[in-house]
């Protein structure tokens, strides 16, 4: 394993250390229980959103907090979810009254804690899921698809809604519409290395690809011989618009997610190859995202994510926001 | 049960998972994202560490510092459900008087069941509630037997046989239940951590 790391007991800490003194315009992180806050206090009457997850998705969910999308952020130790204490700490730090909305991802741990952390929070509260991984199929015998890329949607979306008044109702509401509006499907060409392990999650050959692969490394929907990219980027369309199924004339939010080690001359070639292969099926894309946001540490690879919108969805997307991750219109 | 008899039993667990942590890795890496050993690692060394400050506290405040300390200290869902499991513990009545076998079985299976609750698991979905539910049954046949140490010797089997039946299982919650078919084959690692925690307590309170 070659990683800039001090010693595993202090990586996540140190990390999250340099994050808030890299950002202190923006945001403040505290430490035991870790959560990171804007640093502006919640204003009074606006809905506070609350994410977090493992951490090693960097930016995601850090980087996401600030004007326009999240109150706060509880980081877990890489790819764990995080625990209830740093829910109802975060929660009570944020809170201005109006509430507080939990946006989490679709796995296990993430939902027992979370649904520990609400119980402990005394303020008013709510949650929504987010599961857009097409890869996995949804049925009411499993856990369920796994929410992956399109939370980065979800919270820029419903923080947009939250800063404009919306009520802790209307911005669950809004968060689910655009959770069931996406599809989002990846590939991995390496494995990560979760530095407590030393050694990658996953043995995989140099001519290999994991099609379907989730965000923390675990298998996909089957192992194949490495393809040209248009070939790759079709079959993931495929299974995202057999999934979504988007209307003639819909318009579509088009994001294409580096898992962490893939440079972006290559996700910008993936972009090009979804947009040629999207218009041929007659599907039209208007809004764009191209980077690496929700991340499996130094994994090579990339997700990509269909939303269909509509004219409150594209409102709030083109809403401005100001965090360390993702910045526009201000 | 006693907060010695806590302290000395995750003593006696954390080598023993220490001694399994590459089996239970491995365990996870095939079918999970290869953070359980860690987590469950992080808790049994936390709980250790506890000793000074919990061994001369009464058992129900005992109990409630390692569930507060579980709870935050591991994260996933190990650190959801275990925190469950001590919490639940803790909140068991007269725990101020002396808490003997039957008693002690009352407190791991009300433990067990809020386990089962927060999961939302049940028997035959590639969990560690495959190995704990039918331990939990077990010590309910068993808890007003006067001589309970056979009995013990039963749910040592029943834990290693429902480790090993979630080999075949395909899994339907946690994070295995994303491979379908591609699951079949491995022992579930929290069935295992499971497995490998009940035979050393079990063994322990038989030898002494």
């Amino acid at each position: 394993m070659k990683k800039f790391i001090n010693n595993n007991d202090d990586f996540l800490k140190e990390s999250l250390t340099g994050f808030g003194k890299a950002h202190s315009d923006i945001i403040n992180v505290n430490l035991d229980p870790s959560f990171v806050s804007r640093k502006n206090k919640t204003k009074d009457g606006k809905v506070s959103l609350i994410s977090g997850g493992g951490s090693g998705h960097e930016p995601m969910h850090g980087g996401f907090v600030g004007h326009g999308m999240l109150d706060a952020a509880c980081p877990g130790f890489v790819f764990s979810a995080p625990t209830p204490d740093q829910m109802q700490a975060a929660a009570e730090h944020v809170d201005s009254g109006a509430g507080v909305l939990f946006i989490v991802k679709n796995y296990s741990g993430d939902i027992m804690n979370f649904e520990m952390g609400a119980e402990m929070y005394s303020g008013k509260n709510d949650s929504i899921i987010t599961n857009d991984d097409v890869a996995v199929e949804d049925s009411t015998f499993t856990t369920g698809r796994r929410g992956v890329a399109a939370t980065v949607l979800v919270e820029k979306i419903v923080g947009s809604l939250a800063e404009h008044s919306g009520s802790l109702d209307e911005c669950k509401k809004l968060g689910e519409k655009v959770n069931k509006k996406a599809g989002t499907m990846g590939v991995a060409f390496t494995s990560c290395t979760v530095p407590a392990a030393g050694k990658p999650t996953f043995n995989i050959g140099n001519d290999e690809m994991e099609f379907g692969v989730g965000i923390h490394g675990e298998p996909g929907r089957k192992r194949e011989k490495i393809q040209p990219s248009k070939t790759i980027v079709g079959n993931i369309l495929e299974a995202i618009l057999d999934n979504l199924k988007p209307e003639k004339n819909e318009k579509n939010l088009l994001f294409v997610n580096g898992m962490g080690g893939t440079p972006l001359t290559e996700l910008y070639l993936v972009y090009e190859d979804a947009c040629q292969i999207l218009q041929s099926k007659g599907v039209e894309v208007t809004k764009s995202l191209v980077g690496n946001y929700c991340t499996s540490l130094e994994m090579q690879g990339a997700s990509i994510t269909l939303l269909k919108c509509d004219d409150e969805i594209l409102k709030h997307w083109d809403a401005p926001v100001h965090t360390a991750a993702m910045r526009w219109g201000m | 049960m006693s907060v010695s008899f806590l302290i000395s039993q995750a003593k006696s667990v954390q080598k023993v998972i220490d001694e399994n942590s590459a089996e239970i890795e491995v365990l996870d890496q095939k079918i999970g994202d290869g953070d359980h050993i860690f987590n469950i690692q992080r808790g049994l060394k936390l709980v250790v560490e506890l000793e000074d400050a919990i061994k001369d506290l009464p058992l129900a405040k005992a109990l409630n510092m390692i569930a507060m300390k579980v709870l935050s200290g591991i994260g996933g869902s190990s650190g959801a459900l275990f925190g469950t499991f001590f919490m639940t513990m803790a909140k068991s009545s007269d725990l101020d008087k002396d808490v003997d076998f039957n008693k002690a079985c009352e407190m791991i299976i009300s433990g067990i069941k809020s386990m089962k609750e927060r999961g939302k698991a049940d028997v035959g979905e590639k969990t560690m509630m495959d190995v704990l539910l039918p331990v939990s049954e077990k010590l309910n046949e068993l808890k007003n037997e006067s001589e309970f140490k056979p009995g013990l010797n039963e749910v040592i089997k029943i834990a290693e046989e429902r480790m090993l039946s979630t080999k075949d299982m395909l899994a339907t919650k946690g994070r295995a239940s994303f491979l379908g078919e591609r699951a079949k084959g491995h022992i579930d690692p929290g069935a295992r951590s499971s497995q490998l925690i009940i035979d050393t307590i079990c063994k322990s309170v038989i030898n002494n």
